[in-house]
């Protein structure tokens, strides 16, 4: 019986790839376009484009464009301001994310949790537009929210959109605010997992609270941790677009300490018209990405395989 | 000893934890509600006083105005919508595919297109030349075309897809074989309606990255009837020309700060209201996806 089978699936898988060529192709027909099409367009950074040219008539430069973005002091304000806040980013909402789901999993009982659980988790569908309302409606210098406050206690009112000092804390807190939810869900789950007998085993031994939760608890939500500790590393040089955009908009007052890569690139492409100096700038966080998923997912899969993207 | 601390570990215990969330809770609510606030405000309390956590004079203004002059606000609505239930339909359909023939098992090319897909979560060519690509050589600037293509096949969901289907029972399909069914049959008839959860959970992460998306609009489109609903409210609030259009269809003083805080509101309303549905869905996605980390 399992001979026939596997005589019969041979005959039939000739037919089948048919099939399956099919299937594949419309996604890869649009991977194709919008991915892997772009991808040739990298030469751009070592050219200077003009219109009548278009990408393969314009003119070879070599590496100008990257001696102008590195020699201009650009790149290192945007190194400094997308790997930084990234990294800033990563730390404040991982540890305060099993903070919470640690402090959460002790009333899980109660539906209450459920429910804490669920405003938390709420501000991650906001899309970044709305966040950037709420950022106006609460830092607007004249009319927001906190500046109320503020000249209802007598302290003075602050420019926040012109203070760069501010905005590293700011943006800190707004993206707190949006993935704290997320993640805490993320190590609620492992921590729910856990086997209770642990617990019990450290409460025998005359554990208290604390003990259990550094001896079991931690132990077992480390690899988490490191998955995602390391798949945030393996993105420094990605900043999120959307919520840079949205909450900064084009206040050039505050550049210094929020312009990240990629908003440069976007601006330095529509607003500014330089396509060189965003081709190089884009090219070289492209590869500095590359280099760095690759090297954190090899590390992320000696932790645990599974989890791993490649 | 050690029975005497534990109980003092319990109830006053577990009693201060509830009690730390709730100002935690409030402050993820209160951008919202200051929003929520700001919409149902009388437009100039919001230039004298700013904006509150209570409205200082109530008023409806907004909402009248929004609805009476739909214009604004509607065929953002439109668009977005239009563009999210196409996109999400053809989407969802080409990344299952794709999932099926990478996780097939008898597939001869299946390792070469798993990586042609993963390949490009590692490496982008860079917004110059997908701009230029797109503008130039597609022609598909300000066409509701370029909001619906670049986002049809996202590679996590694909990913997610092929996990999911690499773990069902292989007996099933194999015996759809034996009796001469081809691969399409096995996939519409077997394969998509076992997957239902799956497909559910990223079907839900299309329609949120269609409903969210102002990137491709903010790139390529000029055109205001083109606007989909993100990039609208994106474009008004800093800007007056849009809102001031309308005040020349109505002769009547625009409520502009209100008006802006309501189409906020309004943006949020289909999002508030899906929210259970897509609680449980991300949870699942990600037992589904195997508790994978980074957004």
């Amino acid at each position: 019986m399992f001979n026939f089978s596997n005589k019969k699936r041979g005959i039939k898988r000739r037919g089948h790839a048919l099939s399956l060529y099919l299937m594949a192709l419309p996604g890869m027909l649009i991977i194709a376009i919008f991915c892997y099409l772009p991808m040739t367009g990298i030469i751009l950074a070592f050219k200077d484009y003009d219109f009548s040219g278009g990408v393969f008539g314009s003119r070879w430069i070599g590496f100008e464009n990257f001696r102008f973005f590195f020699e201009s002091g650009v790149a290192w304000r945007l190194i400094r301001n997308t790997v930084g806040l990234n990294f800033l980013f990563m730390v404040t909402v991982q540890t305060c994310a099993v903070i919470i789901a640690l402090l959460l999993n002790e009333i899980y009982r109660y539906r209450l949790a459920k429910i804490y659980q669920s405003v938390l988790f709420f501000p991650h569908l906001i899309s970044f537009v709305i966040v950037g309302y709420f950022a106006y409606a609460i830092l607007d210098a004249d009319r927001g929210l906190i500046n109320s406050i503020l000249s209802h206690f007598g302290v003075g009112k602050i420019s926040w959109y012109s203070e760069p000092k501010y905005w590293p804390g700011i943006l800190n807190f707004i993206s707190l605010w949006k993935g704290l939810g997320f993640f805490t869900i993320i190590y609620l789950a492992g921590i729910v997992a856990i086997d209770p007998e642990y617990y019990e085993a450290i409460r025998i031994d005359g554990g208290k609270k604390w003990h259990e939760m550094w001896y079991v608890t931690l132990p077992f939500i480390k690899p988490l941790i490191y998955i995602n500790v390391f798949l945030a590393l393996g993105r420094i040089f990605y900043g999120n677009f959307e919520f840079f955009y949205n909450v900064v908009r084009n206040t050039g007052q505050i550049f210094s300490t929020t312009d990240i890569i990629d908003t440069y690139v976007v601006r330095t492409l529509t607003v500014l018209g330089d396509f060189n100096m965003a081709a190089a700038a884009g090219l070289f966080q492209g590869v500095c990405g590359f280099i760095l998923i690759l090297l954190a997912n090899w590390v992320v899969r000696k932790i645990d395989s599974e989890n791993a993207i490649f | 000893m050690a029975k005497k601390l534990s109980k003092l570990n319990n109830k006053p215990f577990k009693m201060t934890i509830i009690a730390i969330f709730i100002p935690i809770c409030l402050i993820s609510i209160i951008p919202l509600w200051v929003i929520f606030v700001a919409s149902f405000t009388q437009d100039k309390a919001i230039s004298d006083y700013g904006y509150q956590l209570w409205p200082r004079i109530f008023s409806l203004e907004a909402y009248t105005y929004l609805f009476t002059t739909p214009g604004l606000i509607g065929r953002a609505y439109l668009i977005s919508i239009a563009v999210t239930v196409i996109g999400t339909i053809v989407g969802v359909t080409l990344m299952s595919m794709l999932a099926y023939t990478i996780a097939h098992r008898n597939f001869k090319l299946a390792k070469g297109v798993g990586f042609y897909v993963f390949f490009t979560m590692l490496f982008s060519g860079g917004v110059v030349p997908y701009y230029i690509l797109v503008t130039r050589y597609l022609h598909l600037k300000n066409t509701i075309w370029i909001l619906i293509l670049p986002l049809l096949i996202n590679q996590f969901s694909v990913l997610l897809l092929r996990t999911y289907f690499r773990r069902l029972p292989q007996s099933i399909f194999e015996a759809a074989e034996l009796d001469g069914a081809g691969e399409f049959q096995i996939f519409f008839r077997l394969v998509l309606p076992l997957s239902k959860p799956a497909i559910a959970t990223i079907g839900l992460f299309s329609i949120l990255s269609y409903w969210n998306d102002i990137y491709q609009a903010l790139l390529f489109i000029d055109d205001q009837r083109l606007y989909p609903l993100p990039y609208f409210l994106y474009r008004i609030i800093f800007e007056h020309n849009i809102i001031q259009e309308g005040a020349q269809y109505t002769g009547t003083i625009t409520p502009y700060q209100s008006v802006r805080m309501a189409m906020a509101v309004l943006a949020i309303v289909p999002v508030l209201s899906a929210f259970p549905f897509i609680q449980r869905f991300f949870i699942r996605g990600i037992t589904l996806g195997g508790l994978k980390g980074g957004e």
